[in-house]
């Protein structure tokens, strides 16, 4: 028997299309059977299983290119349950988990391994990202080929960048024969060795191990020389200065493959926001200068800036309430992705249909999928926002395992009220008690 | 250097590489090498063509094949042939390729076949020995009388060069096979491709004149010939591909790769062979498609050919005289 949702008076929201009308949205079998302004207008449909969104946003739901999970390894931090539990609540319908596990996600068989698991136990879509180099030890490619085949729908060594270039072009050159996306990490090892926060003025007066803001650009050109060698198709998986940012639009310029992303939280914050050594706002690419924070915003109006992501890292409380300098790295970030981005809209820096593109039609076209669209066909991943919803950022509130926000008492407008997964409702907001 | 000699097989004294070589004398070779074959498979496959001639198999690297080929070669017509394992000898104790150059020089040995494992050698040799040189192998440069033996092999069954299809896959980057190959296919009329990951072909591979494939299977579609390549051990745990099993899934010829080719192509591989790495032991076992061993048996040929054509010009220098 056909299984079918009707989706009546939203304002529908397809950046893949250009669309943003008012009307109805029919959904058959997990997939989107039809879209448009007259659709449901009489609420006639009789047999399907009626949803009023209440003019409320009806967008597709957001791919997250990048979460860090715990699983396998070390489960206490996050398991790919927990992560799409989070993810469901901050309307994220697919994630795209990165290989830096134990053990690392460099054989076909754990990349199998998080299929099956996910399957099992996400509510969200898990896409696995394999990692280019064995053990992500930057000395030895991986099974591209057969990564590929397990399922693997990008390669890159996570939060770690390969220094050796030899290494690196060989990589790169093997990633191209196949075709595949390979998303980098730009963060020069050696000049950030031991590092916690960017040098700067305010680094100095913390006394704070800091690494130059250049660290970043260095690897960002010398990546795209490769790319330029290579021809393999390159995201930059989160940059977070304008010097990177003026390399990569010369690049984007010259025609090259690149693509890049930038994390929620170099959006929100600045290096100021480490405050008294908050230790939560401890994160990889490190808080910035506030005119680096303002070019990524800058960035993301432009469109220069393909996408947003979340950068979710969870973190377990005992290795964050550590000195500055010892503390973790990371911060979570599914269920801040989307009030974050929306923040964006508030400040008048691009539409809300920009912003939606940045987390749906644009990491879908990267990741070359047919979802984060809203057009017939397509799985019916969706998320339902409120853009009225205000609230408190309370890490009691969080699904996430870890509880390490940066956003702590932060206000945010906006944010997801019900999430389909293929059509099933995989979050629904409860009112508010 | 020695001057050309119009009325001789070759131009040259020596045989360093194809890329020097016309149509003609590639040609003259095969037809030279035919009638080898012929000796070859008699009860008496002795000639005196190069009594007392002093050959010299010269390898840097260590080869079985191609050392006993040209052993054999020699033997055939009659020379004095003088094996040296170099690796384990003059190297060890500090001798430049200069001075081992200058010592077998006053050997006076009429030909001298060399491998080595730097592109450039034997044609450094050529310029300082007073004999016929001929080039077994120098690094990634070429291997020429490799390509004169698939020639050979593919010639003898029956296949026109003119508008051919030849498919050289796996590592192209570091083989000197796959040059001479190249050099000697293009130069006879026909169309070669190039099948490897971008981490085994070099940067320009199309400037050649050939075609490149990624994707096998594309490939070999509608191909004559299929030349394998051995792929080297240390380049398959990392550097230039990640391991011998997704090798051997994306560019090890099997059976079901194979059905993309023409009808009754053949297959050749210049041995020896990593089974289960660059071949399938199915296809390289199959006598129906697999002229491997035929391979072999022209490689005594054509290096008796060679040896003959280069001794020509010996005989009339009167060389070797005090």
């Amino acid at each position: 028997m056909t299984k079918r949702v009707a989706f009546r008076n939203a304002r529908l929201i397809d950046p893949a299309a250009k669309l943003d009308v008012k009307g109805g949205l029919l959904v058959e079998n997990g997939r989107i059977a039809d879209v448009g302004a007259r659709l449901f207008n009489d609420a006639d449909a009789n047999d399907p299983e009626i949803i009023d969104c209440k003019g409320m946003v009806l967008a597709p739901g957001l791919i997250d290119m990048r979460v860090f999970t715990g699983e396998p390894g070390s489960e206490h931090r996050e398991t790919l349950e927990s992560a799409s539990l989070a993810a469901a609540a901050g309307g994220v319908t697919t994630i795209v988990v990165m290989p830096n596990t134990d053990p690392v996600i460099d054989e076909p068989s754990l990349v199998d391994f998080i299929r099956r698991r996910a399957q099992a136990t996400a509510k969200v879509r898990v896409l696995p990202m394999a990692a280019l180099t064995k053990n992500l030890g930057g000395e030895v490619m991986t099974e591209i080929g057969l990564l590929t085949e397990a399922g693997a729908v990008a390669f890159g060594d996570g939060d770690r960048t390969i220094s050796n270039t030899r290494v690196l072009r060989r990589a790169l050159s093997y990633a191209a024969t196949f075709g595949v996306l390979v998303i980098g990490h730009a963060e020069d090892p050696d000049l950030s060795q031991g590092a916690s926060v960017t040098e700067g003025e305010f680094a100095m007066r913390l006394g704070l191990p800091a690494a130059p803001a250049a660290a970043e650009a260095i690897i960002v050109e010398r990546d795209i020389r490769l790319v330029e060698m290579t021809g393999v198709r390159y995201h930059f998986g989160q940059i977070s200065t304008r010097a990177s940012l003026d390399a990569i639009a010369a690049a984007k310029q010259r025609g090259l493959p690149i693509t890049c992303g930038v994390a929620a939280h170099n959006l929100a914050l600045n290096e100021l926001d480490v405050g008294a050594y908050l230790t939560f706002m401890k994160v990889k690419p490190p808080l910035r200068s506030e005119a680096d924070r303002a070019a990524m915003l800058e960035g993301v109006g432009s469109g220069l800036i393909d996408v947003i992501v979340s950068g979710h890292d969870p973190q377990a409380a005992d290795t964050k309430r550590q000195p500055f300098a010892q503390a973790a790295f990371g911060a979570v970030g599914l269920e801040t992705l989307l009030p974050v981005a929306l923040g964006l809209v508030h400040d008048g820096g691009a539409s809300l249909s920009h912003v939606l593109q940045t987390l749906t039609a644009a990491p879908a076209r990267i990741l070359q999928r047919n979802s984060g669209t809203l057009a017939k066909g397509a799985p019916a991943d969706l998320v339902l926002i409120d853009t009225n919803d205000a609230f408190t950022v309370r890490e009691g509130d969080l699904r996430s395992r870890a509880r390490n926000t940066p956003f702590e008492g932060r206000s945010f407008h906006g944010r997801a009220h019900k999430t389909f997964v293929g059509g099933e409702c995989v979050f629904e907001r409860r009112a508010k008690r | 250097m020695t001057p050309a000699r119009a009325d001789t097989l070759l131009k040259s004294s020596h045989l360093l590489g194809i890329e020097a070589l016309s149509v003609g004398e590639i040609t003259a070779l095969l037809d030279l090498a035919d009638t080898y074959v012929a000796l070859s498979r008699s009860a008496s496959k002795k000639t005196d063509l190069l009594k007392g001639r002093t050959l010299i198999n010269l390898f840097f690297e260590p080869s079985t094949r191609t050392q006993s080929s040209f052993e054999l070669a020699g033997k055939r017509l009659g020379a004095d042939v003088l094996n040296m394992a170099v690796r384990t000898s003059s190297v060890s104790k500090g001798e430049t390729l200069i001075d081992t150059a200058t010592t077998l020089n006053a050997m006076r040995p009429d030909i001298l076949v060399v491998r080595h494992q730097d592109s450039g050698a034997a044609e450094l040799l050529s310029r300082k020995l007073d004999c016929c040189v001929v080039n077994a192998g120098d690094g990634s440069h070429e291997h020429p009388t490799q390509a004169l033996l698939d020639a050979l092999t593919i010639r003898r069954r029956g296949r026109k060069f003119e508008g051919l299809v030849v498919a050289i896959c796996g590592d192209v980057l570091h083989s000197r096979v796959a040059r001479s190959n190249l050099h000697l296919l293009l130069k006879m009329g026909a169309r070669v491709r190039l099948v490897a990951p971008r981490t085994l072909l070099p940067g320009d591979a199309e400037r050649f004149g050939v075609e490149v494939f990624h994707d096998m299977k594309k490939g070999l579609e509608g191909v004559d010939v299929v030349m394998m390549l051995r792929l080297q051990l240390e380049r398959m745990t990392g550097a230039f591909v990640p391991s011998t099993r997704e090798y051997f899934r994306f560019y090890g010829l099997d059976a079901d790769k194979l059905k993309a080719a023409k009808p009754g192509a053949l297959v050749m591989h210049p041995g020896p062979m990593n089974r289960g790495v660059e071949i399938d032991s199915a296809v390289a076992d199959d006598i129906e498609v697999s002229v491997i061993q035929e391979q072999v048996e022209m490689g005594v040929a054509i290096r008796m050919a060679v040896l003959d054509a280069l001794s020509r010009g010996l005989a009339r220098e009167g060389r070797n005289a005090p």
